[in-house]
This record gives structure tokens, sequence and C-alpha cells, in this order.
């Protein structure tokens, strides 16, 4: 890994420590029913990390807990030097910064354009009147062209969101992430909303784009496939535990099955 | 659908449920509950006729004395409008115009205030129902008659009437609207880190923006036929010279007045139907 | 990602084109709000003179008075019985005027005349209506009543000519194809859909003449309207608070209200 670091230009010493640690987490909805259960893991600084795992099992959640979208119950969540399970207000918003994510709904707003969408992933960073009369400084715009390009979106940059497909759409969502210049990637099922072969397209993007710039992903996933092709590592979970920790070569169907349940459809 | 393995449809041959099931459109509760509807009606209307005061042979002069008023009004005294009401017609627009913008203004931060989703503290969203509420049980009449009674008569009463009588209504809409939009964008932003007010402004603005201007268009139309009253009270617009021509049973420049109302009624639907069609 | 320099890539320059209608709209806005402020005479002193006077005004109000009863009883019942006979008598003469006013039912001789009187009720406010139903048949709930029919003819046949141009015919087809006959038509596809808007518009105008037929009797109408107005004339404003708590009291009743018929139709 450091290796990796070293060859995607600076010394592994001027970047932060992109590692996010879990310890414990854990979040009930209901008293006494917890969708996460002291779960402890060690994200790498870098490269694709992929949470597989039945629906309901607490993927999503964890997920959500890391930025803070769902209050954690307890534990600890340690990114950057930080307990970002104690952050609140602007500390909590400033940590949010640095760290973008990606939903399955895409989540664009859709009235504005492309292009404006993209640059929505700089509101942590430009005083309200300014977002409100578009007056974002030169360089974050001459950055969203570069990202619209970079997606493969740049004739479309003042189209309104709401006027492309699927897979434009997440591209947008990816562009806006990444405006954040973010340090960790988030993905809530990104390709679920997608067809196959748009699927692959996405998570080829994310990987290429976050690899390029050493930014680690997280992504919550159901196709065992699609992860296995793009993520150096996997996580297992069922029912609000880890129950796999390794590589895609390691998962075989015993572990498929434990995560899972059930075999017809193997 | 399909079915699984080893399963069959129901149909003629297989084997009957233990219970015949009956289907009813509505439980006997929803009968109950409909039937007290109907119930209550017919009492509430039966009484109220029983017990209200109006004297039989009224009713019974009632279609001869309307038709003799219309009769009285016509021919129209034309001249009646570039002399007085074609002033106070323009007043009322301002009034109008003025009191709904007013009431934008001062409904925005309420209609926020009471959106569930907005706002967290229960206390406020209370407060700003309050508010709401109360604005929209007052009349605008008696809104005018508090404020001549605080500014003096004029059109500066009746805009501050107007206005205030539609924030309860905007306020409510608007509330309403934001409450309906969709969550997805605002968890975006939120994951942004950006500060509340940009969320409000990028994520809320831009999916409830058409709503807001057709609710403006909506309200200024009503408001229009409010401030046609509101000079009966003493608070500005065509009301007033409604008010003189009844007091001198100048039936014929009543109708002058009452056909300039309908004139700008009309006019003010044509505007808005087409604002409507064509730009929202 | 470095920042092009400004001035290289044209397409770059706009990534908001402007749009000079909404821009114009928002000028004149502003435009007109401050000319039609200035014809109103709005100077500083006079809104200082105008608290002031407001604060003197608010204090004479309170506490509300305990006292004339039978005065408020007698007028709020007179208020409900002309509220509650105009709705039912407004929604009895709406049916026809609604139907005769429905462009895919009648032809246009006869749904035009139908339309320009259904505009001609609503244009105007139930007071002044009110007033004229005074001078001719003179004062007390006569003349409130038929103001309020007038006023209910106005919205709900309005409604109602729409709703039956609305049908939609699809459920209609698709009744029709399981082969029932016209009035099981009549009755599973056309009545639900019809019916509980019809409910509705039926509970917001009676929530609406509820709230005018306390004003009617500023004009001679009958009704509470006329004791607010002398409480007014003769300087009783705590008398006038006691009335306005009253005609709250009885319009929120009158919203539950007609929230729980809504929901039983619904």
């Amino acid at each position: 890994m450091a290796a990796a670091a070293a060859a995607n230009g600076g010394a592994a010493g001027d970047r932060p420590d992109r590692s996010l640690v879990l310890r414990n987490l854990s979040k009930e909805y209901v008293h006494g029913k917890p969708v996460l259960r002291g779960v402890s893991v060690r994200f790498a600084p870098s490269g694709v990390t992929a949470i597989i795992g039945p629906s309901g099992t607490g993927k999503s959640t964890l997920i959500r807990c890391v930025n803070r979208l769902v209050e954690p119950t307890g534990g600890e969540i340690l990114f950057l030097g930080q307990d970002l399970a104690r952050l609140r207000g602007a500390a909590l918003r400033a940590a949010r910064r640095r760290i973008g994510m990606v939903f399955q709904e895409y989540n664009l707003v859709e009235r504005l354009s492309a292009i404006e969408n993209v640059l929505c992933g700089r509101l942590g960073y430009v005083a309200p009147w300014r977002a409100w009369l578009r007056k974002f400084p030169h360089e974050d715009v001459d950055m969203a062209f570069d990202l619209l390009e970079a997606v493969g979106l740049a004739d479309r940059a003042r189209q309104r969101a709401d006027a492309l497909s699927g897979g434009q759409r997440q591209r947008i969502g990816i562009a806006r992430a990444l405006m954040q210049r973010p340090d960790l990637l988030l993905a809530d099922e990104p390709t679920s909303s997608l067809d196959p072969k748009t699927s692959v397209e996405i998570m080829e993007l994310m990987s290429d784009l976050c690899g390029r710039h050493g930014i680690p992903v997280i992504v919550n996933i159901h196709n065992v496939e699609l992860a296995k092709r793009f993520a150096q590592r996997m996580i297992g979970m069922s029912q609000g535990e880890v129950v796999f920790d390794g590589g895609p070569a390691e998962l075989r169907d015993e572990h498929l099955k434990q995560i899972y349940g059930g075999e017809a459809w193997l | 659908m399909i079915a699984p393995a080893g399963a069959t449809l129901p149909g003629p041959g297989a084997p009957a449920s233990a219970a015949h099931r009956e289907w009813e459109r509505f439980t006997p509760r929803q009968r109950l509950m409909r039937f007290a509807v109907y119930l209550l009606a017919v009492a509430a209307f039966v009484q109220s006729v029983r017990s209200v005061n109006v004297i039989p042979e009224f009713l019974q002069d009632a279609p001869e004395q309307v038709v003799d008023l219309f009769a009285r009004m016509w021919p129209v005294d034309w001249r009646y409008y570039p002399t007085t009401v074609h002033a106070v017609l323009v007043e009322t627009l301002h009034i109008a115009t003025l009191g709904t913008i007013l009431a934008l203004v001062l409904a925005t931060p309420v209609g926020l205030m009471a959106a569930t989703n907005i706002t967290r503290w229960p206390a406020l969203r209370l407060a700003a129902k309050f508010i709401l509420v109360s604005s929209r049980s007052v009349n605008s009449l008696v809104w005018a008659l508090l404020f001549v009674a605080v500014f003096g008569p004029g059109a500066l009463a009746g805009t501050l009437a107007i206005a205030f009588r539609s924030v309860g209504f905007v306020g409510k809409l608007l509330a309403e609207a934001l409450e309906e939009a969709h969550k997805g964008p605002v968890e975006a932003l939120t994951a942004t880190g950006a500060p509340w007010t940009s969320i409000i402004l990028k994520a809320y603005w831009p999916q409830v923006q058409p709503s807001f201007w057709s609710i403006a268009l909506f309200r200024w139309d009503i408001n229009i036929r409010e401030s046609a009253v509101l000079g009966l009270v003493g608070a500005g617009g065509i009301g007033t010279a409604l008010d003189d021509a009844l007091n001198l049973l100048y039936w014929d420049q009543v109708a002058m007045t009452l056909l300039a109302i309908f004139a700008v009624v009309i006019a003010a639907e044509v505007v808005v139907t087409f604002i409507r069609s064509r730009i929202i | 990602m470095t920042a092009a320099a400004p001035g290289t890539r044209p397409d770059r320059r706009h990534p908001f084109p402007a749009n000079w209608l909404a821009r114009a709209g928002w000028i004149a806005l502003a435009l007109y709000t401050v000319y039609a402020a200035s014809l109103f005479q709005l100077t500083w002193a006079r809104f200082v003179e105008g608290l002031e006077n407001g604060r003197h005004f608010v204090a004479r109000m309170f506490p509300p008075l305990f006292g004339k009863w039978d005065l408020l009883w007698t007028g709020m019942t007179e208020s409900l019985e002309i509220a509650v006979i105009s709705t039912v008598l407004g929604v009895a003469l709406a049916l026809p005027v609604g139907l005769l006013a429905a462009r895919n039912l009648m032809p246009s001789w006869i749904s035009w005349p139908a339309r320009w009187l259904i505009a001609l009720c609503r244009s105007f406010h139930p007071v002044i209506v009110a007033i004229l139903f005074v001078k001719a048949v003179g004062f007390g709930a006569l003349a409130g009543i038929m103001a309020l029919v007038v006023a209910s003819i106005g919205f709900i046949a309005k409604l109602f000519a729409e709703a039956i141009e609305e049908i939609s015919l699809k459920q209609v087809e698709a009744v029709r194809a399981t082969g029932a006959g016209f009035l099981n038509v009549l009755i599973m596809a056309v009545q639900p859909q019809v019916l509980a808007r019809f409910i509705g518009f039926a509970t917001y105008q009676l929530d609406s003449n509820l709230r005018n037929s306390t004003m009617v009797g500023i004009v001679g109408g009958g009704g509470i309207g006329a004791t607010l107005f002398t409480a007014f004339q003769r300087f009783d404003y705590d008398y006038v608070l006691t009335i306005l708590i009253a005609i709250i009291t009885l319009i929120m009743i009158g919203e539950v209200l007609s929230g729980w018929i809504r929901r039983t139709f619904q």
C-alpha cells in the first residue's frame, strides 16, 4: 500500500493517513434490535474496499455512520486524527467536507444543470451567498469542467440534471464527490439502479479516478461479481457483524453461504 | 410472477379455503362513520333552517326584490369610471400586489419554521403553526379594521391587512411544499459539509421554486378580490367608491363599480392562467 | 488537475447562461415595490406613530371581556346557521350548474353561459354580494345566506365542472372491459373518483362559508359580524377580542370537523 501511495506522487509523508478505523461501532434503530453490533475494521488508506451482504444487514447503516448521516449509538470512527462520532456543528461540517459520497439514487438536484450540480460539491467551502449567486471561484469552475471531462460529460455541462440518463447522473454524482478533493469516498450501492453494462462503467470510473489520486473507496454493493472484479478487499457482513475480511480471491462459496445464507442462489 | 415449483393457482379444481371469504367495499366501522356524516349534515341543516331568523314574507319577496335591484342598475353610469373608479381601481391593484409581495417576504421564514423536515425543535414548529393559523382565521376585513384603528384609514391599512391575512395561506402551502421535497439531494448536500443556509438555497429552493410562484400567483388572484372590499371599512381601494355610491343609492354608479371589479378579476385570471401555462 | 488559465477555453467562460427573463422579472418586482410603497406615503415617522398606536390598541384589547355572553351566543349561532344552510343549498344548486358548464358533456351554447355565470358568482367578494342582497331583501340572515349561496355556487360549480371534464377515461375503460353495464361503470369507476374530490370541495366551502358568515354581518347580513362591527365603533376593544377568539375557535373546530369528514370519505 505504501508503494502505491508513493507512486501516486508526493512522498507518503506529506499526505495525511487516509485509513478509516471503526472501533466497536454499533447502531440500534429500535432499542434491543441492533443493526450494527460492535463492528471494528481498519480500512486501507487506498484502493477499493467492497462491503457485501444481504439487505438489511447494516451495510448501508455502516457507510452512513461514517459521515454521520446516521447517528451511531456507540463506538468510535477514527479518521484523520479525529473521532467523527463525537463531532458537532462546524467541526462536523469540516470533517464531512473531507469525505465524498455517491448515492444509489444519484441524489442530484434535478432542476440544476450538470455543472452546477458538480459545483455543489464545493458548498462546504464557499459562503452561502456566493453559492446562491453562483459566484464560485475560478479554480473551482475550472476544476468542475475538468471533472466533467474526466467522467466524459463535458458536452452536457449546461444541461439540466433531469435530462440525463441514470448512468450519466451517477457520473455527475461521482464528479460532485470528487469536487470536494476528498480524503475518502463512500459509495452506497452506487450501481443498484443501473443496468449491468453501466454498472461496470461506473465502478471502473470510480476505481480509476480514485486510484489516480490515492483516494480510498468504500463501496457498499450487493453484486458480488462486480465487487470481486473491482475491489482489492472484501468485507462480508451478516446480521450486523463482519463475518469475512479478505481479498476477492479468498472469497469462497462457504463464505458466501455464511454471509447470505441459503444455497439455491449459488 | 413465476410461481415456485409445486404451487397451483386457485381455481375450480383447487381445494376451497376453510371459510367463504367476503369482500365488502367498506368495513362496518367505515360505513358507520359515513352514515354519521350524512346524519350530521342532515341534522345540522334541519336545525339551522328551523332556528334561523328569516321572515317568511321576505323570503317570498326575495326574487322580486333582487330583480328590481338589478333593474335599477341599468343603464350603467359609464362616466363614473374616469372620474372616480379608475383611480381607486388602480389603488386596489397596488394594495393587492404590494400586500402579496409583503406576505411572501413574511411567510417565507414562517413557512420554513413550520416545515417538519427543516426545523428540528417542536416548540418553534408549533409557534410557526400558531402564527399561520391565526393569520388565516382572522378575515381580511377584520385585519383591515384593526389596521385602520392603528394606522388610520387609507391604503396602508389595506395593504397590511392583505399581507397579514395572506401569510397564513402562503406559509401553510409553502411548508407543505417543503415537506414534499425529495430528501435525496438534501442528504447529498449535507454530506458535502454544506452549512444549513446553503442546503436550503441549493437543495430545497430549486425543488420548491415552481410551487412558490404558483402559490404566489394563486394568492395574488384571491387578494385582488379581497382588496376590493377593504374600502368598505376605510382601508382604501375600490371599496370606497362602492360604499359612496351605495350610500347615495346611485345604482347606476354601483353597477359601474361592480363591472370594473368584474373586469379586473377576469383580467387577473387570464394573466394568471397565461403565466401558469407558459412559465411554471 | 491544474487550473486552466483564464481565457484559454471559451466554452468554459459561462458556466451559467444568464436567464434574462428571470433577471428582468426580479428587477421589475423590486422597482414596483419601491414605486408602490412610495404611493402609500410610507414614511418612517408614520410607521413609528403606527407602532405606538398599535401598542395602545393591543393594551386596550387585553384582557378579553368576560361578559355579554347572550349577545355572543346568538351572533355565533346565527353565523353557524347561515354557514350550514348556505353550504347545503349552495352545493345543491352548484351541481346542476356545474353539470351544465362541463364542456365535454354540453354543447357550447349551454356551457358558455353557464361558465360566465360561474365566473360572475366568483368574482365578487361575498361581502359585496351581501351588501347588494341586503339592499334588495333587507337586513338579516336571509341576505347573508343568499350571498354565501352565490359564493358557494361560484366555487363548487367551477370545480365540479372541471372534475367532470377530467374524468379519467382509463378507469372507466378498465371497468367497461370487464363487461359491466353503464350503471355499474358509474358506481365503480366514475363515482369513487368524483365523490372523494367532491367531499373535499364541499368541506372546503363549508370552512370558507363559516369564515365569511362571521363577516357578512358587518354589512347587515346577519351573524356575529354586526356585533363585532358595533364593538369596534364603540371602542369596546376588549369585547372585540372576545368575539375574535370565539370566531377563531369556531373556525378551528370547523377545520377539524372538515378534516374528519374528508378522512371518512377517502
